[in-house]
């Protein structure tokens, strides 16, 4: 806040309709401003509130101002600027009409753009997906009541995944300045307590100091691993307000983040290197190339295979000691099973049988060991349940996987004698003889019903990366087969999958992510789930506006797929009516014209294609689109998975 | 090894068993409206993560059928009270009618 003895340039308590500046007003106005709320209550006379009540009942056309030149919002596009933000993604809202227009006029509508969006949860996806490539949070705007809800699942999603949102929500908290009508029922006492539950920090300014401390300090907690999505509410208020003297803006510094103890990471180095048949589960963990370098550094050192539960990239799946393929088999024989940002830990090393009796059984060895690496443990909260059953650990660090991989690799190193070396490069030549025949049992798994109509997942994969592997790609998309059969090894070509698995998230981070691409030249492809999209289309009309080169290649498979499982589990446990899983379970009758979709809003659309060999023609068309800047989409009738 | 072992006699035992005759033509059309195909591909062909590979060359008839009435994995159970005998193997005369594809090697998109 600005000191006493001058004017305050925070919160003004003159409402932003009823400020009129007549000279005698205004020093009032500004006056009333350093009040202290109770002084005013006691000399009501006296008061701003008063003098412009006064004046409203009789404004004067030759006192009353209509314009101001420097509304609070502008102040909060140099705290957004300041803070880097590329794109603002947001559905337009008029409680931060105020901030959408400094960021297009004041702010020059660059640093950040303004990408305009059809609903908030894909606002919110969006940035999900952007920041995944892009390794930091984007800022999205929404009304802080109807937006809010609309967001709030994607928000969710998120949160689960440990990914930075930076959200920032419109509210007219005094009641006395609000519009009559939709602005009431667009204000809320305490806005975020919808997603406080899933945010990692939330705070509502009352002073235009106060938000850009605060704006400071939720993009600091953000980017603070776990990183989580942080939300800020501005005042109507004060954003329409005018601003008298610029705040200070804080000084951006990010926390390095957290790194496993010494005596720990001394632990766990010291079991790694006595195992013989170590194991690493990778799962959150190498999202930057360092990160991906890190692991493949004490992977190579330890001899020890890799598994990857892709929620990031984590490592080059051509690697001899990418070892996913053979992850049942492997973790049944480990001694040791280090866990890195592993999501479900007590999954990775246990069976649960979804019959009438849930029964459990180990995966492992009565005296495996396990060590787990999370940066989760340090910001767990309760009421959603995303944190999964308690596995049972020897070895438990709070901190971030891939700050900690260092430290680990080199306390490894340290251990190592000229024993050990060979032993470990001799397990790592099975390890990749082994992986040879994995890959070759998979291609041979890939090539039935090669020729199938609906089109295999398998083959539609193939067709795709025959098309993509000679260019710089980032599969923006969560999806099995290119997992196995093709070959990544850059950061941003995989960027795992939704987090809180809330469907319609999937094309709205595509999108979010080939934002994030564009600037790099990368092509983006999107293998898009059909009940996904359904959720969210209006995304195929933001990407065309925007010209986002994206090629999204529909999973068509006319269903919501996994409830026409489940559904079909329930009728054979109760033995009834077994042949009715496809009823509210599948999209066809009438079957959706994805093409014709994507045309309707400016994408150029292929197919539906239901014969593969009509597949290739047709990427190779879209290709040509995304390569000259445009969003296509080609839609591809397939197996179910 | 034991447990190879146990499996492998078990399969062969089963071998000698020959499969009833049954409807290949209608046994697909139950693999479909059982919902056989969710898990395991409308070609029979397995799911990444959902069910595994069928057909061609099906496991023996009796461990199929009795994987079907008693899973001890994660499938749902078919039990005769939904799905006869007949039903079975009729789905069983679709899976022995799957075609094997080409050789991988005839395949170029999946030697690249």
């Amino acid at each position: 806040m600005a000191s006493s003895s001058k004017p305050s340039f925070g919160r003004q308590n003159v409402g932003r309709r009823n400020f009129l500046k007549g000279t005698a007003t205004g020093a009032a106005a500004l006056a009333a401003g350093v009040k202290p709320a109770r002084a005013q209550q006691s000399e009501p006379a006296r008061s701003a509130t008063a003098a412009v009540a006064t004046q409203e009942k009789d404004p004067s056309p030759s006192v009353e101002v209509l314009t101001a030149d420097h509304p609070g919002s502008d102040f909060m596009v140099d705290v957004i600027k300041a803070l880097g933000f590329d794109y603002i993604f947001a559905n337009p809202g008029s409680s931060f009409r105020g901030l959408h227009e400094s960021v297009v006029n004041y702010g020059g509508n660059k640093s950040p753009e303004f990408l305009t969006c059809c609903h908030e949860e894909s606002s919110v996806a969006m940035a999900h997906g952007y920041a995944k490539i892009e390794g930091k949070p984007t800022c999205v705007l929404a009304h802080g009541t109807v937006g809010l809800q609309h967001a709030s699942m994607a928000i969710y999603n998120a949160y689960v995944d440990r990914v930075p949102v930076f959200m920032i929500i419109g509210n007219t908290l005094d009641a006395a300045t609000r519009r009559p009508g939709v602005e009431w029922a667009h204000s809320v006492q305490d806005a975020a307590i919808l997603v406080r539950d899933f945010t990692k920090w939330d705070d509502a300014p009352v002073s235009l100091q106060h938000f850009a401390e605060s704006a400071v300090r939720a993009y600091k907690m953000a980017m603070t691993p776990p990183t989580m999505p942080v939300l800020l509410v501005a005042d109507g208020d004060l954003q329409e307000s005018p601003m008298r003297e610029r705040p200070h803006i804080p000084k951006i510094t990010l926390a390095s983040p957290p790194q496993g103890d010494s005596g720990a990471v001394a632990q766990a180095a010291r079991m790694l290197v006595d195992a013989e048949n170590p194991v690493i589960v990778a799962d959150r963990c190498a999202r930057t190339p360092q990160g991906l370098k890190a692991l493949i550094e004490l992977a190579e050192t330890l001899g020890a295979p890799v598994i990857n539960q892709y929620g990031r990239m984590n490592f080059p799946s051509a690697h001899r000691l990418n070892q996913t393929e053979r992850s049942r088999a492997l973790i049944a024989n480990a001694d040791v099973i280090l866990g890195l940002e592993v999501w479900d830990f007590w999954g990775t090393i246990n069976n649960l049988r979804d019959q009438v009796q849930r029964t459990t059984r180990p995966l492992t060895k009565p005296n495996t060991k396990m060590i787990a690496i999370s940066a989760t443990d340090l910001n767990t909260k309760s009421n959603y349940q995303d944190f999964q059953r308690f596995p049972d650990l020897d070895v438990s660090m709070a901190a971030d996987s891939e700050a900690t991989l260092p430290a680990l690799t080199e306390a490894c190193k340290r251990l190592l004698t000229g024993d050990r070396k060979r032993n470990f490069e001799d397990r790592a030549s099975k390890l990749a003889e082994a992986r040879q025949q994995a890959r070759e049992r998979l291609r041979t798994e890939a090539s039935y019903a090669w020729d199938a109509s609906p089109i295999s997942t398998a083959r539609m994969a193939m067709e795709i990366w025959a098309q993509i592997k000679d260019k710089d790609w980032s599969l923006v998309s969560n999806n099995a087969w290119p997992q196995r059969l093709w070959s990544f090894d850059k950061h941003y070509q995989y960027i795992g999958g939704a987090g809180g698995a809330g469907v319609g998230y999937g094309a709205p981070a595509a999108l979010g992510a080939a934002v994030a691409n564009k600037k790099y030249g990368r092509l983006s492809i999107n293998i898009q789930n059909d009940g996904d999209l359904m959720y969210a289309p209006g995304v195929l009309w933001t990407s065309a506006h925007h010209s986002i080169p994206l090629l999204s290649v529909m999973h068509n498979n006319r269903a919501y797929h996994q409830e026409v499982m489940h559904l079909q589990r329930m009728a054979n446990r109760h033995q009834r009516g077994i042949t009715t899983a496809e009823i509210g379970t599948t999209i066809k009758n009438p079957n959706i014209d994805y093409a014709a979709m994507a045309r309707s809003m400016g994408v150029h659309g292929e197919g539906p294609i239901t014969d593969p060999k009509d597949l290739a023609p047709a990427l190779k068309r879209a290709l040509e689109v995304v390569a000259r800047g445009e969003p296509a989409l080609v839609d591809v009738v397939t197996q179910p998975r | 090894m034991r447990l190879f072992l146990i499996a492998f006699i078990t399969i062969a035992l089963f071998a000698q068993a020959p499969a009833p005759a049954g409807n290949a033509q209608n046994g697909r059309k139950l693999f479909e409206s059982y919902g056989c195909y969710q898990c395991h591909g409308r070609e029979a062909q397995g799911g990444l993560g959902t069910g595994p590979r069928l057909g061609p060359k099906p496991l023996p008839f009796v461990a199929v059928q009795k994987y079907l009435r008693q899973p001890t994995g994660q499938m749902p159970p078919y039990t005769a009270k939904v799905v006869s005998d007949k039903d079975v193997t009729d789905i069983y005369a679709f899976l022995q009618s799957v075609k094997q594809p080409p050789p991988v090697k005839d395949i170029p998109l999946l030697n690249n």
